[in-house]
């Protein structure tokens, strides 16, 4: 039985992986490159957020507050104080994760809508503080941030690297990095589910008050989960600002946020192979719906609406749930 | 000093009925079911934006005004019909991205038809500003109070005097109970958010030549709702008004005495500290648990 949960877990780590290095034999230009390292940095940091969402059940409408101080942490950081890199990533998403502990503790005691609330009221002041200390952030206009730096090499999408006698572009360099970010993050993901953790957290979700009489410290889970997708959204915040070189505080903005959740939800709330594909989704359409010029919202907004009321539990559930009830069908039918 | 200190106040006061309205709105549809409206602020902005295209086109403004309500009005009930009631089974956050969905419909539309402009319209009665004690009340914020008070005393006696009023009162409470003695919800259901969006239409109406309208002005507006709401109590009429009023005091307060940037800031931060303190919010229904 264990082992074939262990099996099944890994195999969507590996049909992952498979999928993120047969992928480059699709892209042709740097900009390709550019929206999949985007893509792979986003989809870390929903995996996260779908952890506090999916798992335990509690809607948070300010994440990008958390992506957005983790990007300016970096920014600042190595920018204007010249810290090296990962040692601000790792400062900048322990600070994040102290800061989601003290806010969790009392908004997590809310519930439903009144928690949606609360979230978004935390990323709107993050925000709106990064909007105005422009002495530290720029203000509205932005700031730049050094290209990313690890053991004394410098990662950069301009650059050009060779390794092994193989050369690479600074972009392909980029995509690999975001890659092997992504499926650790999703690693942790499925083991942190699998373990009393994850058991505890979905008991949360299913009843919060069955899982207290049970003896599961509630309190405790939730503040957990939520620090816990709090330091992802950090980690994938630093990552971000490193590889764009430039941020703005639209980074923390409710858009944003709106936009986490919305990947969460339409790639299916609870499964971490369901919110990626949620994320390739929603950053991909935005490029299909170009063509639609100034209809490109109506067309954005009409799809979201006829997505979510069609397949309400998610994109990847739904899928599922279709070519399996296939499968059973046929499988029936042969016997 | 004084002076100063009313000019925040009627500031504050205009702006705190116009999210009142908001909150009510939100509030309805809340009761009704259960679901958080994130579309309402686009109820403000069409009927803003019909107005003003309307007058301009030479229509008189009284039958402007009434024919943006209507539009409006034909929207919310076309939402609730066509993309909440076919998502019955969805989740409460899916019902959410569901109506944040509708909601860059309906704004994408708007963009369409009337462009990304700022746009202006003129004031009800005179453009004259009255003068008290010191401080300058621009006549459109009279507008503002009076046709949110006629509107909160319509929307009572609706509530307390009429069939439908109580219908929908009823289905609130208890939907299968409501059903069982014969009355329509899925009716009510649309009722209520026909109500909720002429509600935020002529809220859109009234403050619109003070704030001036754009396709995009519902984002913002319709989250202050949501927050005036809350602070409330969701569910709570008294709760959205005295919510509404509060939020606008507050952040005209702040936006005078310590920064237009930070204000905002101090209207989430209210929020956050009346939940602190108060987790259903001011007016919140005390809710037992079923387990």
């Amino acid at each position: 039985m264990l082992n074939t949960f262990m099996q099944s877990r890994l195999r969507g780590l590996i049909v992952l992986a498979l999928i993120l290095i047969i992928l480059p034999a699709f892209l042709g230009n740097p900009f390709h490159y550019e929206l999949v390292t985007q893509m792979a940095i986003i989809a870390a940091t929903v995996v996260g957020l779908n952890l506090l969402v999916g798992f335990a059940g509690q809607i948070s409408l300010g994440h990008a507050g958390f992506f957005g101080l983790g990007a300016y942490f970096t920014g600042i950081a190595t920018g204007t104080y010249g810290w090296p890199s990962v040692p601000a990533l790792v400062v900048g998403a322990i600070v994040v994760g102290f800061i989601a502990w003290i806010v969790g503790r009392p908004i997590l005691r809310l519930k439903g809508h009144y928690l949606s609330m609360a979230t978004l009221a935390v990323g709107f002041i993050i925000a709106i503080i990064l909007n105005n200390e422009r002495a530290l952030t720029g203000g509205p206009d932005g700031m730049p941030v050094p290209a990313f730096e690890i053991f004394g090499w410098e990662l950069s999408a301009f650059g050009r690297y060779s390794l092994f006698g193989i050369t690479i572009e600074g972009f392909q360099a980029w995509y690999i990095f975001a890659s092997v970010v992504l499926l650790v993050a999703v690693w942790f993901a499925l083991n942190l589910i699998e373990s009393p953790i994850g058991r505890a957290l979905r008991s949360v979700h299913g009843s919060e008050v069955a899982a207290s009489v049970v003896g599961v410290n509630t309190a405790k889970y939730k503040s957990l989960v939520f620090v816990i997708s709090a330091i992802y959204a950090s980690l994938m915040g630093s990552l971000y600002a490193h590889f764009q070189g430039f941020i703005t505080p639209a980074v923390a903005s409710f858009e944003f946020s709106i936009l986490f959740i919305t990947m969460v939800v339409l790639g299916g709330m609870g499964s971490t192979f369901g919110v990626i594909l949620g994320a390739v989704v929603l950053k991909l359409l935005p490029q299909v719906l170009a063509d639609f010029q100034e209809l490109e919202h109506v067309m954005f907004g009409l799809i979201l609406m006829l997505t979510m009321i069609f397949m309400p539990k998610g994109l990847l559930p739904t899928l599922t749930a279709f070519v399996s009830k296939k499968m059973r069908k046929k499988a029936g039918g042969e016997a | 000093m004084l002076a100063e200190f009313l000019q925040y106040l009627f500031t504050g006061i205009t702006i705190g009925a116009t999210y009142a309205l908001i909150a009510l709105g939100f509030t309805l549809i809340y009761n009704a079911s259960h679901v958080i409206n994130f579309a309402q602020g686009e109820f403000l902005m069409i009927g803003g934006m019909a107005t003003v295209s309307l007058t301009a086109m030479g229509v008189p403004m009284i039958l402007a005004v009434v024919l943006a309500v209507v539009l409006a009005g034909i929207l919310g009930i076309a939402l609730q019909r066509f993309a909440i009631a076919p998502a019955k089974q969805a989740d409460v956050v899916t019902l959410i991205i569901i109506t944040i969905g509708a909601s860059i419909f309906i704004r994408g539309i708007a963009q369409v038809v009337w462009g990304k402009e700022y746009h202006v319209m003129q004031n009800f009665s005179s453009d004259q500003p009255i003068e008290v004690f010191g401080a300058v009340l621009n006549s459109q914020s009279l507008w503002v109070l009076g046709i949110g008070a006629i509107l909160v005393v319509g929307l009572v006696l609706f509530f307390t005097k009429t069939l439908i009023g109580k219908a929908i009162l009823a289905t609130s409470m208890n939907k299968e109970a409501a059903r069982l003695v014969g009355i329509r919800t899925q009716m009510v259901l649309m009722l209520a958010f026909m109500v909720s969006a002429l509600l935020g239409s002529v809220a859109g109406i009234v403050v619109a030549p003070i704030t001036f309208t754009s396709y995009d002005i519902g984002i913002i507006l319709g989250l202050k709702g949501f927050v005036a709401a809350a602070i409330g109590g969701l569910g709570s009429g008294v709760g959205a008004v005295v919510g509404g009023l509060s939020l606008g005091i507050v952040e005209a307060m702040a936006a005078g005495y310590i920064s237009s940037d930070y204000k905002d800031a101090v209207a989430f931060s209210m929020i956050l500290l009346v939940l602190f303190f108060m987790p259903r919010g001011l007016f919140g229904a005390k809710v037992v648990e079923r387990v």
